[in-house]
């Protein structure tokens, strides 16, 4: 009685993964040399809007110590 | 009688025959597509657990929920800003309402919305604050009704936990990816709950995924000590990020707003900073005096948070210099919030659990 059932659970099993892997296997996929230049296509296009990569002056710098101000 | 289960021409061994068979297919209709090494050749980037929510700028708590299990592991901002979610050991995900009013007590608010079988390792909104996505330890990612708490779809194809998850950008459409204990990373489409691609390059658990800036891409952190970058469109890994002497696990991953810069944080208290497109290391931060748990790239790019067992949470900012890449400083954040600090989402709210 077990090993019937577990028979049919490795065989819905082994019928999923196959399922699953045709449904992987028959997407659409495009060269490495096209994903690669679009990836570096996006990150030249958005390079000057980066504050992290092209830094932010000092001056700017929202997260700096402020110091005490004195009124004279 | 014995074969109850199959039709006809099948059996356990054909199926599994196929099975080799469409794996191999797999790995041949990838390769034939692998016509330059990526970037190389074409180049010319508590004992109550609470949750606190503080602002980045004056370094005050804004908000502070305690929460009635003892571990919290993840959180998340709604995308109005109106409310929080959280959740943990309990095997749950809560909804808290933000609020400023000092006598509100928002623990009594809150709103229980996912229901695991086991604990909740990684929950966010999607574009609004209707639907939360949630990944748990019990091998299931699964989408939420914030107000009816009611299940929309159920997503099962990891073998092991699910350790993180992260949507796709809004404008590239209706799919997330999920990272697990099974060293996996899985792509859903989130309407029909079918995983569409999937990847196991990782010789070890993934703690973290996180989607390129244009969606095409997305990067993993992993217990092996590598990050790595797979593109969508290609289907494969086209980068890893990894140094020999990097030995210890990769705990989270961002990408600066172009795309063109990788944080990561380490169990071995480093964040190192990777250039995506060269797959080289640009910088190298220390400053956390244990490991660096969480790292996250503010919305509008200007920093990054990272979130460390040293019970500090620490932002960093560009600095600018003659030429880039830009310098980091990092500005010591909150002093001692109490305990170990898990997740952090986008204006720095993380959830505190006891160590």
């Amino acid at each position: 009685m077990s090993s019937k059932v577990s028979s049919s659970n490795n065989i819905s099993q082994a019928r999923r993964t196959v399922q699953q892997l045709r449904i992987e296997a028959s997407i659409e996929r495009i060269k490495v040399s096209k994903a690669s230049a679009d990836l570096m296509h996006y990150c030249g296009e958005h390079a000057k809007y980066d504050p992290l990569l092209m830094g932010i002056p000092a001056s700017e710098n929202p997260f700096k110590d402020k110091k005490p101000c004195t009124i004279l | 009688m014995a074969n109850e289960g199959l039709r006809d021409n099948e059996t356990l061994s054909s199926l599994k025959n196929e099975s080799e068979t469409l794996k191999c297919k797999l790995e041949e209709e990838r390769a034939k597509l692998h016509d330059v090494e990526p970037f190389l050749s074409v180049f010319f980037f508590q004992q109550d657990g609470k949750v606190i929510v503080w602002d980045a700028f004056t370094t005050n708590k804004e908000h502070a929920v305690t929460m009635p299990c003892t571990w919290v592991m993840a959180c998340a901002y709604a995308p109005s800003g109106c409310a929080i979610a959280c959740g943990g050991l309990d095997n749950k995900c809560s909804v808290y309402p933000l609020t400023f009013d000092k006598n509100e007590n928002m623990a009594a608010k809150k709103k229980s919305v996912a229901m695991h079988t086991n604990y909740l390792s990684a929950c966010s909104f999607t574009n609004s604050d209707m639907q939360i996505l949630t990944s748990s330890g019990d091998g299931t990612c699964a989408l939420w009704d914030v107000e009816s708490g009611q299940l929309l779809q159920s997503f099962h194809g990891h073998a092991a936990d699910v350790l993180c998850l992260d949507l796709a950008p809004s404008e590239t459409g209706n799919t997330f990816v999920s990272g697990g204990c099974d060293k996996k990373a899985m792509v859903w489409d989130l309407r029909s709950g079918q995983c569409i691609q999937s990847f196991e390059t990782h010789d070890s658990d993934i703690n973290s995924v996180r989607y390129y800036p244009s969606g095409d891409a997305f990067a993993s952190a992993s217990d092996d000590a590598t990050c790595r970058l797979y593109d969508l469109r290609a289907d494969r890994e086209v980068a890893i990020y990894s140094k020999e002497s990097i030995i210890f696990g990769a705990s989270s991953v961002d990408f600066s707003l172009s795309g063109r810069l990788l944080f990561t944080g380490y169990n071995d208290y480093t964040i190192n900073v990777w250039d995506v497109l060269k797959g080289t290391r640009v910088s190298i931060l220390f400053g956390h005096e244990n490991r660096v748990s969480t790292l996250r790239v503010s919305p509008d790019g200007t920093a990054f948070c990272s979130g460390s067992w040293d019970h500090t949470l620490r932002v960093a900012v560009g600095h600018q210099r003659t030429r880039p890449p830009a310098k980091f400083i990092f500005h010591s954040g909150p002093e001692r919030p109490p305990q170990f600090i898990k997740s952090s989402a986008t204006a720095i709210i993380h959830a505190d659990s006891p160590c």
